[in-house]
């Protein structure tokens, strides 16, 4: 592994199923009694949120005190941000404290890959605006592993806003990578240009699930839409929201994934999120055993200047 | 390189084991198995299988009844290392299963092991054993003690001694590992 974690995109193959395998043994850790391994004693972590976040923050820190790591949590509504301190300023301040890791959740793209710049410490991207999810990513890929034991040949249709999607574009990467058959679909002004050289588009989400054997439902980003991309929710459920009919096209095994939060009755029917081909509770599950995977991978002691 | 134990040595040296922990535990009730990943886990198989045979053709011991049938565990100590910081970032050490399908609570738990060399590996297995609950006693199967303590930490039962310079590696290789059953010392 690179000193950072700051997308898909820079992690090999071997990388990527590296994380998955490790994670499998993380996992067991969870269903202990005593829920903790001593390997990151004495390692700090700070959680640095400028986003809100449950589930990815608190995956995160459960992650790290299952390690035994110091972690503290930097919400930033209460934060010197609020002075006006720019991030590098905030990340040389906390740089100053030597911590060992950085998890960094920020409303830019690109954030990450300027803390990776000027810190010392390893940066794990906890999502950086539209550009990329890496985390979840990879506990989406364990959680179709565990199902469908492979991910080579698989067809996964990923449904919803697309454009604003980090999420979309890290299990886009991720999931090419591996080898899957990737169909995306959503209203055309959500579909982003460009994207059709990596998979498959269809403004029909008939035609993307049909036959799938993995359904992954995006949320509509209201908080990042500036302008009108559809008429109405009401409508947008009406032709792209998953409801129990439409899901009798994906093979009668499918699994429906959403990283949540999720908006029922907008994208998902709330008897589908509900349902027995739901994963979606899983995935959260999975969520801290993956990140267990990534702390470890990267906490390793002697810094290797060839990967770097 | 010298092949120091072949296939029939291994079986008849876990065969010995075998009679030995029986001799010494009086009842299997409350005895358990925990192999330490990789090759410890297969070798606390055979053990057990062993013992069961015996324990078919002799009967069980005197006063105790029971199947024969033995608790097995796998237990994988990479977390519990203390030479974690020492790896290249890059190099980490792959994290194996752990898979400790009883309570350990009040058992009597054999460890075992291919090699006994520093002893830091079976003091990470006694940490993350622990942790699982309070045996009642913990003791010590090794294939092969190569010497070289650096914690003072002693096998109970020992396949072999074998007198080794710190230079020199062992390999255990096992055909549920390696496809084959030997010892071999190199360097």
């Amino acid at each position: 592994m690179k000193k950072d974690l700051l997308g898909i995109g820079d992690l090999t193959r071997d990388e990527i199923y590296r994380v998955l395998d490790t994670a499998v043994a993380m996992r067991e850790i969870g269903e202990r009694p005593i829920k903790k391994v001593p390997t990151l004693r004495g390692k700090t972590v700070v959680n640095l949120f400028y986003e809100a976040s449950t589930r990815t923050r608190t995956s995160f820190e459960i992650a790290e005190k299952r390690l035994s790591a110091d972690t503290l949590n930097i919400a930033v509504s209460t934060s010197s941000v609020q002075k006006g301190e720019t991030l590098a300023d905030t990340a040389m301040n906390l740089e100053a404290m030597s911590p060992d890791m950085i998890v960094l959740r920020h409303a830019s793209s690109g954030a990450c890959h300027l803390l990776s710049r000027i810190c010392k410490s390893r940066i794990i991207n906890a999502g950086d605006g539209m550009h990329e999810h890496p985390t979840q990513a990879l506990l989406d890929a364990f959680t179709i592993r565990q199902h469908k034991k492979t991910i080579e040949g698989l067809k996964v249709a990923i449904v919803g806003d697309l454009l604003h999607s980090r999420v979309l574009r890290s299990n886009v990467l991720l999931l090419t990578k591996l080898g899957a058959e990737v169909w995306v679909s959503g209203p055309p002004t959500l579909v982003p240009r460009g994207i059709q050289q990596r998979v498959k588009v269809s403004t029909s989400v008939e035609a993307a699930i049909a036959d799938a054997d993995v359904i992954m439902m995006l949320r509509i980003q209201q908080e990042r839409m500036q302008g009108a991309y559809f008429p109405s929710l009401r409508e947008y459920f009406q032709l792209f929201g998953m409801t129990r009919e439409r899901v009798r096209l994906a093979r009668p095994d499918v699994i429906i994934m959403h990283p949540g939060p999720m908006n029922r009755g907008v994208e998902i029917a709330s008897d589908v999120a509900d349902g027995p081909h739901s994963v979606i509770l899983e995935q959260v599950a999975n969520g801290v055993a993956v990140r267990m995977a990534v702390l470890y991978l990267l906490a390793g002691g002697v810094e290797d200047e060839a990967a770097a | 390189m010298p092949i120091v134990m072949d296939g029939d040595r291994i079986a008849r040296t876990l065969t010995r084991i075998a009679h030995e922990i029986l001799e010494r535990s009086k009842g299997l009730d409350d005895l358990a198995l925990v192999g330490i990943q990789r090759r410890g886990v297969p070798l606390a198989r055979r053990i057990a299988g062993i013992i069961k045979k015996i324990h078919e053709t002799d009967g069980p011991p005197a006063g105790h009844a029971g199947t024969g049938d033995l608790l097995i565990g796998e237990l994988d100590i990479t977390l519990y290392r203390d030479d974690f910081q020492r790896h290249r970032a890059s190099a980490q050490p792959m994290v194996g299963r752990t898979d400790i399908p009883f309570s350990i609570d009040d058992k009597r738990i054999l460890l075992v092991d291919d090699v006994l060399y520093t002893g830091r590996t079976i003091r990470a297995a006694l940490d993350a054993l622990i942790e699982f609950g309070r045996p009642n006693s913990i003791h010590l199967a090794v294939l092969v003690d190569r010497g070289h303590r650096e914690l003072p930490i002693k096998a109970d039962y020992v396949g072999k001694n074998l007198p080794t310079s710190r230079s020199q590696s062992i390999q255990v290789r096992l055909v549920e590992t390696d496809g084959r059953d030997e010892v071999e010392i190199q360097g």
